[in-house]
C-alpha cells in the first residue's frame, strides 16, 4: 500500500468537513500513515473467498407498524438550536446548490 | 456505623427494603464520598445531587406506602455520559455537545428509572468512547483510584473509577472494543460486555454501531448481574435488539460453579507485550478454575491476530458517519458564525474546534477506508476478518463452554505514557476486541495484583452469544475461591484516598 | 448564465441519437415517517413532526417502516420487477444541512427491486422502458433561503430549516439508459413519467402530485452521433416537476448538446437546474471530482428478506394497471388510441369512470369533461380534478339533458352555475331559471311569431329549402332567450309549414 500524502490527508479532511491546521496535516498524515500500514494486513484476506460480516446478529426484518407516535414539541426540537428564527433552525448561508 | 458507601448493591438495596436504612442516606452517603474524593478522581463530569435525592425519596415514599422494591431500588448508579438523560447533560466527552440538554431518555436510562435505581451523575469517558485511558476526555483525564497517577481504562474510565473509589456501587459502561472490560481489568471491578443487541443502544450516542455495546459495571459479579437484568431486555426502538429472553443471569451468579465445565485457553493470547505479572495470575487463575472442577482444553484462534487491524478499520468507518451529524446546525457547538461564513465553513470550523485528536484521528481513518477505490481493500477486507474471527469463536465454542484470557496485557500505564502514540495505546484492547468483533458475551473480573507493580489484573471470560448466563456462573466461582484466599475483596486492598 | 445558440431540434435529431435516464423520487403517503413514528401530514406547523431519530439527534435509532417496505414491493412487482430475497439499506455519505444526520439512509448496490420495465404509449405506439431499480430512501428537510433576492439559495444571508419532511419514505425509481427514442424522446419522457404516476396512483401508495413534490423527476440525458455505439457524456437536470416540464427538459436539453458538440465543444458531466420560465437548463454544480459518497451497509438496520409468499400475496392484491385499465376503457368507451391518450393527458380517465358510474353514458361524460371542462381547467391553469364539480353532478347534468330538460346550452350555462358554486345542478337550473320551454302552446306562439316575422324565409321553406329551417330555429330560440329545445322547435317549424322534415 502506498504511503498516505499530505495531499490526500487535506482531501479527506474536506470530505469529513475537518478544517485543520497545516501542522495537523502533517501530524494526521504521520499517524495514518502508521496506522494504514499496520491495519492494512487485512487485506491478506481480500483475496479469500470468505462472506463479509457487517452484523455480528443474523437478524432479518425487524419492522414497525406504520403508526403515529408522539413526536417533540417544536420548542422541544429547538431547544438546543445554536439558532433558530421562525420555529426553524437557523443556519448560515448554504453554499452548493439548491 | 457502616460505611454505607463500601455496602455491595446488593446489600444495599436488602437494607432499604427491610427499612434499616432509607434510600435518601445511602444517597447521601455517596453524594457525600463524592464531594470528598472526586476532586482527586474526577470520576464524573455531572453530578445530579437535587435529581438523585428525588429519585431515592420516592424510593422511600414507596416503601412506606408498602409497595413492593425491586431488587436494586434505592442503589445509586454512575452513569456513563454517553447515554442520553432527559434534562441532565449529556457530553460524550467532548466539547462538541458541551452544554447539551437531551429532550429524551435513552432506553437504558429509562430502565434504570423504571428499576429505582438512583442515578448519582454522569462519569467521564473517552471522547465518544473512542480511548482506552479516559485522557481523550475533553474534560481532562480521570484517575485510578489505585494510583492517580495512572489510567483508569477507558473509554469508561470515569465509571470504573466511580466504583473503585467507592462513589458509587454500581456503574454503567459501554464496550465498543473493551471500553467496559478493559477499566474493569486496571481499577479491579467487574465489567461486563453483554451479548450484542442484549442492552438497547437507543439513546447510546453512537461510536461505531455494529460494536458498540451497554453493560454492567460493579464491585462484584452478583451485583452486575442484578444491573444487567435490570436493563437488558428487547426495545422495539433498537432495530438490532435481541427479541428473546435475558438469559438467567442473576441465577448464574448465586450458583457459581464450575464443576464439569469446559474452559478454552485461547494460545494467541499471550506472548509479546503482555506484562509478566499479568500472565502470572492468568495462569494461577486457569490453574484455580482447574482446582475447582472445570476441564481446562487449549485453543488455537489463528484470525484473532487480526482483530485489532479488523477493528481499527470497522470502528472508525462507522464512527466517520455516525460522527457526521455534529454539524453545528442543530445542536451543540457553533464556531465561526459570524454572519459572513457559509453553513460549510462553519461546520468545518466547528469540528475542527469541537473534536479532539483521536477522534479526528478515527473520523480520517473511517473517511479513508471507506472512500471509493480503498473500501475493498480496507473496509471489506476487515469484514472478511470478522467472518473469519466468528468461525474461530464457533470452532472454539464447540470444544469449550467458555474461553478464559487475561483482560489487557498490561497493568494501569502511567496517565501520558502513551498519549501520542496511538499504535501501542490501541494495543491495550488485544484481548477484549475479538468479543465485539464477534458479538459474544464477556466479562473481566479481578483475579489479583501483579507483583511488580502492585496492580490489578482482570480475568476475562468469554461466552457464546446469548449464553451471558454462562460468564456470571463461572465468574461467580472464581470471585468466590479467591475472596475466600485473599481473606477479603480486592478493593479492600486499594488506597484509601 | 451562459447563452447557448441552441440547434433546432430537427438538425439535433438528424445528426445525434439522444440517450436518457430518468429518475424519480416518490414520496410515499404512508402515515409516518420511514424510520420513525413521527406524522407525515402536510402543512403542519414547521418542526412539529420531530424526534430525535429524524432530527438525528446524538443517540438516536431508526427502526424500518412496514408499511414502507410493502409499498415499495408493490411498486416493485408493479413495474415487473424482480423482488430482493435480501437487501440492505446503505449509508449514503455527503454533508448537507437539510440531512440531519449528514448522510442519507438509502440502498446502494442492494436495491429492493430491479430489473424491469414499464410499456408506455407514444403516438399510439408501444415504448418499453427498461427499469434498472427501485429503491428505499428517505427524504431531506426543507429549506428557506432568507436574506436573497427571491428567496433563491444565492446572495441569502441565512436559511431556516424544517425538519418535517426529513425522514418521509422514498422510493427512487432508475431506469436504465433509454435508446431507441429518437425525436420521440421528450415525448416518451414525458409519457413514462406520466405512467408511472398512473401507476404509482393506482397502487394507494402515494398522491403522487408531482406540483406538491411528492413526485421529482431528474432527466439525465447525452447525445451519441448517429450511428455510434458508446454513450457520450450526460448531464442531469434536477427536479424537474411537471409532465410538461420533463418533455421541455429532454428537448431543450437535446438541442443545448448537439449546439455544444455541433461546436466541437464537449458536454460537461454536471447537474443543471430547470427554468420554468422559458423551458431552458442552466449550469449547477460540475462535478470535478466524482462524488465519494462512501457507501456501506448500515449498521443501525438489519436486512429486510420478504418472504416469497409475502411478495406472492402483495402481487396478488395487485390492481388492474393503468395501461390494462386504459386498454379495457378504451373499447368499452370505442375510443382510438390518440383520444385515448387525450383523455389520459388530461388526467381525465377517472373523473370519466366516476360519471359513467353515476350513470352518465360514456360519450356524454367523456364529451363534458374533455370539452367544456377541460376548457375551464385549462382556463384557470389547475388539474381537471380540482375543478369544484363531480363526477356525480356532471351525471345529473347528463341526466337532465338525457330527459329533455335542459338542452346542450342550458347544460353549459348549469355546469357554469355549478363551477361559480351556486350550487347542485338542480339548484342551478331553478336558480337560473334554466328549464327548456316545453309548453307546446307557448312554443307554438313563439314559431307563429317567427314565421310571421320572417315571410320570405317562410316561403323559402315551404318551397323545399328545409335547411332554411335553422334560421326560423334560431329566432325561436332567441325568443325564448335559448330555453327552448331547438329540436322540437324545427319539428314545429316544419309542421307548421306542411313541409317533410
Ligand atoms: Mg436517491
Ligand atoms: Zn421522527
Amino acid at each position: 500500500m502506498p504511503g498516505i500524502t499530505r495531499e490526500e490527508v487535506a482531501h479527506l479532511a474536506r470530505l469529513a468537513r475537518l478544517e485543520l491546521k497545516a501542522e495537523e496535516l502533517d501530524h494526521f498524515a504521520g499517524q495514518l500513515d502508521d496506522i494504514i500500514g499496520a491495519v492494512a494486513r487485512v487485506s491478506e484476506v481480500a483475496d479469500q473467498d470468505v462472506p463479509p460480516t457487517s452484523h455480528p446478529l443474523p437478524l432479518t426484518n425487524v419492522m414497525r407498524p406504520d403508526e403515529v407516535r408522539p413526536s417533540l414539541t417544536p420548542q422541544e426540537a429547538l431547544a438546543c438550536a445554536p439558532a433558530q428564527e421562525q420555529q426553524r433552525f437557523k443556519v448560515p448561508q448554504i453554499l452548493g446548490e439548491e | 456505623m457502616t460505611d454505607l458507601t463500601r455496602l455491595t448493591a446488593a446489600d444495599t438495596a436488602a437494607r432499604i427494603a427491610s427499612g434499616e436504612v432509607t434510600a435518601v442516606e445511602v444517597t447521601e452517603a455517596h453524594l457525600a464520598r463524592i464531594e470528598a474524593v472526586d476532586e482527586k478522581v474526577h470520576a464524573f463530569l455531572h453530578v445530579d445531587r437535587e435529581g438523585a435525592l428525588a429519585q431515592a425519596r420516592a424510593v422511600d415514599e414507596k416503601r412506606e406506602r408498602g409497595e413492593e422494591l425491586g431488587p436494586l431500588a434505592g442503589v445509586p448508579l454512575a452513569l456513563k455520559d454517553i447515554f442520553t438523560t432527559k434534562g441532565m447533560p449529556t457530553t460524550v466527552g467532548s466539547k462538541i455537545l458541551e452544554g447539551w440538554i437531551p429532550p429524551y431518555d435513552a432506553t437504558l436510562t429509562q430502565r434504570l428509572r423504571d428499576a429505582d435505581v438512583v442515578v448519582l451523575g454522569k462519569t467521564n469517558m473517552d471522547e465518544f468512547a473512542m480511548g482506552s485511558s479516559t485522557e481523550n476526555s475533553a474534560f481532562g483525564p480521570t484517575g485510578n483510584p489505585w494510583d492517580l497517577t495512572r489510567i483508569p481504562g477507558g473509554s469508561g474510565g470515569g465509571s470504573s473509577a466511580a466504583l473503585a473509589s467507592f462513589q458509587a456501587p454500581l456503574a454503567i459502561g459501554t464496550d465498543t472494543g473493551g471500553s467496559i472490560r478493559q477499566p474493569a481489568a486496571v481499577t479491579g471491578t467487574v465489567g461486563v460486555k453483554p451479548t450484542y443487541g442484549a442492552v438497547s443502544r437507543y439513546g447510546m450516542v453512537a461510536f461505531s454501531s455494529s460494536l458498540d455495546q451497554g453493560g454492567p459495571c460493579a464491585r462484584t459479579v452478583l451485583d452486575a448481574a442484578l444491573l444487567h437484568e435490570a436493563i437488558a431486555g428487547h426495545d422495539p426502538l433498537d432495530s438490532t435488539s435481541i427479541d428473546q429472553p435475558v438469559p438467567a443471569v442473576v441465577e448464574a451468579a448465586r450458583n457459581g460453579d464450575v464443576r464439569g465445565m469446559r474452559v478454552g485457553v485461547v494460545k494467541e493470547f499471550a506472548g509479546e507485550g503482555y506484562q509478566a505479572g499479568v500472565m502470572q495470575r492468568f495462569n494461577e487463575s486457569v490453574e484455580l478454575l482447574r482446582e475447582l472442577g472445570a476441564e481446562v482444553v487449549e485453543l488455537s484462534c489463528p484470525s484473532f491476530d487480526k482483530a485489532l487491524a479488523a477493528y481499527y478499520l470497522i470502528a472508525p468507518s462507522e464512527c466517520s458517519s455516525n460522527l457526521a451529524r455534529f454539524d453545528a446546525m442543530r445542536y451543540g457547538l457553533r464556531v465561526g458564525d459570524d454572519g459572513t461564513r457559509s453553513a460549510e465553513d462553519v461546520t468545518a470550523l466547528t469540528r475542527a474546534e469541537g473534536f479532539g485528536p483521536e477522534v479526528k484521528r478515527r473520523i480520517m481513518l473511517g473517511t479513508y477506508a471507506l472512500s471509493s477505490g480503498y473500501y475493498d481493500a480496507y473496509y471489506g477486507s476487515a469484514q472478511k476478518v470478522r467472518t473469519l474471527i466468528k468461525r474461530d469463536f464457533d470452532k472454539a465454542f464447540e470444544q469449550v463452554d467458555v474461553v478464559v484470557s487475561p483482560t489487557t496485557p498490561t497493568t494501569a500505564f502511567p496517565i501520558g505514557e502513551r498519549a501520542d502514540d496511538p499504535m501501542a495505546m490501541y494495543l491495550a484492547d488485544l484481548c477484549t476486541i475479538p468479543s465485539n468483533l464477534a458479538g459474544n458475551a464477556a466479562m473481566s473480573l479481578p483475579c489479583g495484583l501483579a507483583p511488580e507493580d502492585g496492580l490489578p489484573v482482570g480475568l476475562q471470560i468469554v461466552a457464546p452469544a446469548m449464553a451471558d448466563d454462562r460468564l456470571y456462573r463461572v465468574g461467580a466461582a472464581v470471585e468466590a475461591a479467591l475472596t475466600a484466599k485473599w481473606g477479603h475483596p480486592l478493593l479492600e486492598e486499594a488506597p484509601s484516598l | 448564465m451562459t447563452v447557448t445558440e441552441l440547434v433546432s431540434y430537427e438538425d439535433a435529431l438528424a445528426a445525434y441519437d439522444p440517450v436518457m435516464g430518468l429518475e424519480v423520487h416518490v414520496e410515499l403517503g404512508t402515515k409516518t415517517k420511514m424510520f420513525c413514528g413521527c406524522a407525515t401530514t402536510l402543512g403542519a406547523e414547521p418542526n412539529s413532526q420531530t424526534c430525535p431519530t429524524c432530527l438525528g439527534l446524538p443517540g438516536s435509532l431508526p427502526v424500518v417502516n412496514a408499511t414502507g417496505v410493502e409499498s415499495a414491493i408493490k411498486i416493485g412487482l408493479a413495474l415487473n420487477c424482480e423482488i430482493a430475497e435480501w437487501c440492505r439499506f446503505a449509508r449514503k455519505n455527503y454533508f448537507y444541512p437539510d440531512m440531519p444526520k449528514n448522510f442519507q439512509t438509502s440502498q446502494y448496490d442492494e436495491p429492493i427491486a430491479y430489473n424491469g420495465y414499464l410499456d408506455v404509449d407514444v403516438d399510439g405506439e408501444v415504448f418499453r422502458v427498461e427499469i434498472e431499480r427501485a429503491h428505499m430512501e428517505e427524504d431531506t428537510g426543507k429549506s428557506t433561503h432568507v436574506g436573497g433576492a427571491t428567496g433563491r439559495i444565492h446572495g441569502a444571508s441565512h436559511s431556516l430549516l424544517d425538519y418535517n419532511r426529513a425522514g418521509i419514505p422514498l422510493i427512487e425509481i432508475v431506469t436504465k439508459p433509454i435508446v431507441g427514442a429518437g425525436d420521440k424522446a421528450p415525448e416518451v419522457a414525458k409519457a413514462y413519467v406520466t405512467e408511472l404516476r398512473e401507476l404509482i396512483k393506482s397502487l394507494g401508495v402515494s398522491e403522487a402530485r408531482m406540483e406538491m413534490g411528492q413526485m421529482r423527476c431528474d432527466v439525465n440525458l447525452s447525445l451519441r452521433p448517429q450511428g455510434a455505439d458508446k454513450f457520450g457524456t450526460r448531464s442531469e437536470t434536477k427536479n424537474v416537476n411537471s409532465l410538461r416540464s420533463v418533455e421541455r427538459a429532454v428537448r431543450f436539453e437535446i438541442q443545448r448538446h448537439a449546439a455544444v458538440l455541433g461546436a466541437g465543444g464537449t458536454i460537461i458531466q454536471e447537474t443543471r437546474h430547470f427554468h420554468e420560465e422559458d423551458g431552458s437548463t442552466t449550469s449547477g454544480r460540475v462535478k470535478e471530482e466524482a462524488e465519494d459518497y462512501r457507501y456501506f451497509p448500515e449498521p443501525d438496520l438489519v436486512p429486510v428478506a420478504p418472504s416469497r409468499a409475502w411478495v406472492e400475496e402483495l402481487r396478488g392484491g395487485l390492481p388492474e394497471l393503468p395501461r390494462v385499465r386504459r386498454n379495457r376503457l378504451r373499447e368499452e368507451w370505442g375510443l382510438s388510441r390518440h383520444e385515448m391518450q387525450s383523455v389520459l393527458n388530461a388526467g381525465a380517465i377517472d373523473l370519466i369512470t366516476a360519471t359513467i358510474d353515476e350513470g352518465a353514458p360514456a360519450d356524454q361524460a367523456r364529451k363534458w369533461w374533455m370539452g367544456e371542462l377541460a376548457r375551464r381547467a385549462n382556463e384557470d391553469g389547475v388539474e381537471l380534478a380540482a375543478l369544484p364539480i363531480t363526477p356525480a353532478q356532471v351525471a345529473r347534468v347528463c341526466a337532465l339533458v338525457k330527459e329533455g330538460s335542459l338542452n346542450d346550452k342550458l347544460a353549459r350555462q348549469t355546469i357554469e352555475g355549478v363551477l361559480a358554486g351556486e350550487g347542485g345542478p338542480d339548484e342551478v337550473v331553478t336558480k337560473r331559471g334554466l328549464k327548456v320551454v316545453s309548453d307546446e302552446g307557448a312554443l307554438g306562439t313563439a314559431v307563429d311569431e317567427a314565421i310571421a316575422a320572417n315571410a320570405a324565409i317562410a316561403d323559402k321553406i315551404r318551397g323545399g329549402k328545409v335547411a332554411a329551417a335553422g334560421a326560423l330555429v334560431g329566432a325561436v330560440m332567441k325568443a325564448t332567450r335559448g330555453q327552448a329545445d331547438a329540436a322540437r322547435v324545427r319539428e314545429l317549424i316544419l309542421e307548421k309549414l306542411g313541409v317533410e322534415g
